[in-house]
């Protein structure tokens, strides 16, 4: 494992040309100054209610289940040529998801092409036979698609961005994004006069564009709903905030009823017909009637009038074919197959347990590796090699061993740093990026996305639930 | 708009109406308390403000005898009790969380603080070292939780069903309250007339300036009736005057507008229910209602605005049927 790519130091004494200013105002702060914001941030976040719920947890005092993500002060600056080029990247590689979730439940070319295996589809958990043959407006399946990058050090010390792993489901996190922004521009407005920084609070109004660009063909003036599972989810806050935004209903499952092949909701004044479904409930919940029979979080039918194509659900039910790390591998090959293009952004090198070879390979050299689940997320079973005692690696080879298709293997990634305001004072911290691209009539997004830190030193782990916690993303405009 | 926000709403207003109303009894009671009375009439009082809850049993069977202290303990931070200030706040809070995203971030933002803010009390033991100025800090929440909602919000469906949330849960209130506080020395002023009326005038004087208190009456009492305090009128002040805001005439105006504003397919019989609660306190006169006897009046008044919720959330929160 090399040493990691620092986003602003590219020496010890050299600060990197798009932090110079930042750096130069850094060191102007006094350090009390710096902590007095963080707890003014901490106060406002709780006041604003921007919390994600823990499951079965409860505060010492008792007082529920509420917890802030922790928010970084210093913000993670991405240069425009840098952003350029990303942004190209990202919207070949949605386009090309998009075509191949389209191919897979149509005429799947890519299959009879030699290029991804049929039964990599079909044995595919994610894979939903209910969507063959079923056509969505503009062929677009996956509308909000938050695609993980990170940067890692080349041997010549330079950084390349790679692809993580793209969450194409319901990926969550803009409204930290969003909020981030305000409190950064609220707590150190002087910043934002001093730097270009390229604004995001767009994001809402290009969602509802997406939103009614791909409503039911028929409709000429749809009625857009979030469909969230509850305020007790972890991310109610984010599905309460986008609602608001967008200015649209935030509905829950017992709110929607299907009558005569259309969804209703139901309102003071009676029912009222639903086109579009920005649903934060996976697909396993949507429809009691077609997938979990003990789900209250769907809407029975729901399946039925969408097959009919009389609402759009966003994400299309079935984009997790897409995304599932067994598929992943193949996304290089999809952006050449559908698009005829060389991929811009980089996949990580991907050993998938299930061939013979890649295993012998990955069982030789777990201390080095990242094993995921295939079907995880959130951080949860995995191994980080390097920072795994032999014990954990030699459990950890046995359960590799007895389930081999089900884990695919990388090299451990040397995640950029990005100095970072921590108890003992300015320190270097792990970070990802995840930017939210949005797919309708049009690919579009707003610049930058969500950064995410590792808080523990040395941790690559980014996730709010293993201590992770956010920062201000600012792509600065050339 | 969608019934279950509009429920959340209603209930919302109508929980942070309830926590101001029993701060209002409570800090009535605790200020009463600090004069100088018999352990029996302190005694009364806090029975009383148990009995307008219909927590005497409730409060019985856990606490056990009637003192200051623990019945301030049990109507404060208690969370088993559904009437409790704790309990209050935290359904309006919940209620608002739920459907935060239809209130203006002031009216949300305000909700969650006094949330955060009463916890934050509740640790310090502020209602124990300074009961008065903790009271006065539950009413202040709910004065700005109502202006922030009039001052920001589009005046919508879900304007009008948060109206209707804290007027009909105030009517309610005020009912309760002075049915018990009548209640108590009915006998004397408005029962049988046994002509014992001989209580000095010191009681009058305070137990009617209690209840006035209790709901912000005292200086209107003064300007409207410029008068000494007579139970009569301080009982006119409170049901018939449509000026005085915390009276059942004032809540019932507010009802009935509110209410025509969201008014759908199904809700006409609500509405004339409503429509005639009001005529009867805008035509009524007070020595008819004190003839009839006062809690007669009360009782009935209070089932009228039970059925009166009941049919508004059949036609309006309870979803209708597919």
């Amino acid at each position: 494992m090399t040493a990691s790519f620092d986003e602003m130091q590219a020496s010890r004494e050299d600060v990197r040309e798009h932090y110079r200013l930042y750096d130069r105002w850094l060191s102007q702060q006094p350090g009390d100054v710096m902590r007095s914001r963080r707890e003014e941030a901490e106060m406002i976040f709780r006041r604003v209610g921007i919390t994600f719920a823990v499951y079965g947890a409860k505060d010492e005092d008792g007082s529920g289940t509420e917890r802030l993500i922790p928010f970084d002060l210093i913000p993670r600056v991405i240069p425009a040529h840098e952003w350029a080029e990303m942004e190209k990247g990202l919207v070949q590689r949605v386009t090309a998801l998009n075509r191949f979730i389209h191919d897979v439940y149509h005429g799947q070319d890519i299959i009879r092409a030699g290029i991804v295996p049929g039964d990599q589809i079909f044995k595919n958990a994610q894979f939903r036979p209910e969507m063959m043959g079923v056509d969505v407006p503009e062929r677009v399946y996956s509308h909000i698609s938050g695609i993980d990058i990170v940067r890692a050090a080349n041997p010549d010390g330079s950084g390349s961005y790679y692809v993580l792993e793209d969450n194409l489901r319901v990926p969550s996190g803009v409204s930290y994004m969003l909020e981030n922004r305000k409190m950064m521009m609220r707590l150190f407005p002087e910043l934002f006069s001093q730097h270009r920084v390229a604004p995001v609070a767009h994001y809402p109004d290009l969602l509802l564009e997406t939103l009614r660009g791909v409503a039911p063909a028929a409709v000429n003036d749809p009625t857009v709903v979030v469909l969230t599972p509850g305020m007790y989810n972890s991310a109610y806050f984010e599905h309460a905030f986008l609602a608001q935004q967008m200015g649209v209903e935030l509905v829950e499952g017992q709110d929607l009823f299907v009558r005569d092949n259309f969804v209703y909701m139901r309102t003071t004044q009676g029912p009222k017909r639903v086109d579009v479904i920005y649903r934060r409930v996976d697909d396993d919940f949507l429809d009691p009637l077609a997938f979990r029979p003990d789900s209250t979080l769907g809407c029975a039918g729901l399946l039925s009038v969408y097959r009919a194509g009389n609402v759009t659900l966003s994400n299309a039910i079935g984009t997790g074919i897409a995304d599932d790390k067994s598929i992943y591998p193949y996304v290089p090959k999809m952006i050449e197959f559908y698009l005829g293009e060389k991929p811009i952004l980089n996949n990580v090198p991907t050993y998938q347990c299930r061939e013979e070879e890649d295993l012998k390979y990955v069982l030789d050299h777990l201390p080095e590796l990242v094993v995921k689940e295939v079907h995880g997320a959130g951080g949860y079973g995995m191994l980080v090699g390097p920072a795994s005692t032999k014990e954990e690696i030699a459990d950890f080879r046995k359960v590799l061993i007895a389930n081999a298709a089900g884990y695919i293997a990388q090299p451990t990634l040397a995640l950029s740093t990005c100095p970072t305001f921590v108890d003992s004072g300015i320190a270097p911290r792990h970070i990802d990026l995840r930017p939210f691209v949005l797919s309708g009539k049009d690919v579009q997004m707003v610049p930058g996305g969500l950064t995410r830190v590792a808080l523990k030193e040395g941790s690559l782990v980014v996730n709010s639930s293993q201590g992770g916690g956010t920062k201000d993303t600012w792509v600065l405009e050339a | 708009m969608l019934s279950r926000t509009a429920d959340h709403l209603y209930w919302m207003a109508r929980y942070m109406e309830r926590a101001e109303n029993t701060a209002r009894m409570l800090d009535v009671n605790y200020q009463t308390s600090l004069l100088p009375q018999s352990a029996d009439a302190a005694e009364n009082g806090w029975k009383g403000l148990l009995s307008i809850s219909e927590l005497t049993e409730d409060y019985a069977s856990r606490y056990g005898a009637v003192t200051d202290r623990k019945i301030m303990d049990y109507m404060v931070g208690d969370e088993r009790n559904p009437s409790s200030i704790y309990s209050c706040l935290m359904a309006a809070r919940e209620n608002a969380r739920a459907v935060r995203g239809t209130l203006t971030t002031e009216v949300w933002e305000t909700q969650n603080q006094t949330w955060l803010e009463f916890q934050r009390m509740l640790r310090n033991k502020s209602f124990q070292k300074d009961p008065g100025e903790s009271f006065e800090w539950v009413k202040f929440r709910s004065h700005l939780s109502r202006g922030v909602t009039v001052g920001t919000m589009l005046q919508d469906e879900a304007f009008h069903f948060l109206r209707i949330g804290s007027f009909l849960e105030r009517a309610d209130n005020t009912a309760r309250m002075l049915d018990v506080k009548f209640h108590a020395v009915e006998s004397e002023f408005f029962g049988t007339g046994n002509g014992q009326a001989t209580k000095d005038q010191e009681f009058d004087f305070y137990h009617w300036s209690a209840i006035l208190r209790s709901v912000s009456g005292f200086e209107v009492y003064r300007k409207a009736y410029r008068n000494v305090i007579r139970p009569e009128k301080v009982a006119e002040l409170l049901i018939l005057r449509a000026d005085m805001p915390r009276s059942l005439a004032a809540c019932m105006d507010e009802v009935v507008s509110n209410l025509h504003h969201v008014a759908n397919e199904q809700s006409g019989e609500t509405l004339r229910r409503a429509g005639r609660l009001q005529a009867d306190l805008k035509f009524g006169r007070i020595d008819e209602i004190l003839a009839t006897g006062l809690h007669a009046f009360l009782t009935q008044f209070l089932d009228r605005v039970g059925t009166l919720g009941i049919g508004i959330s059949r036609d309006f929160l309870v979803p209708v049927a597919a």
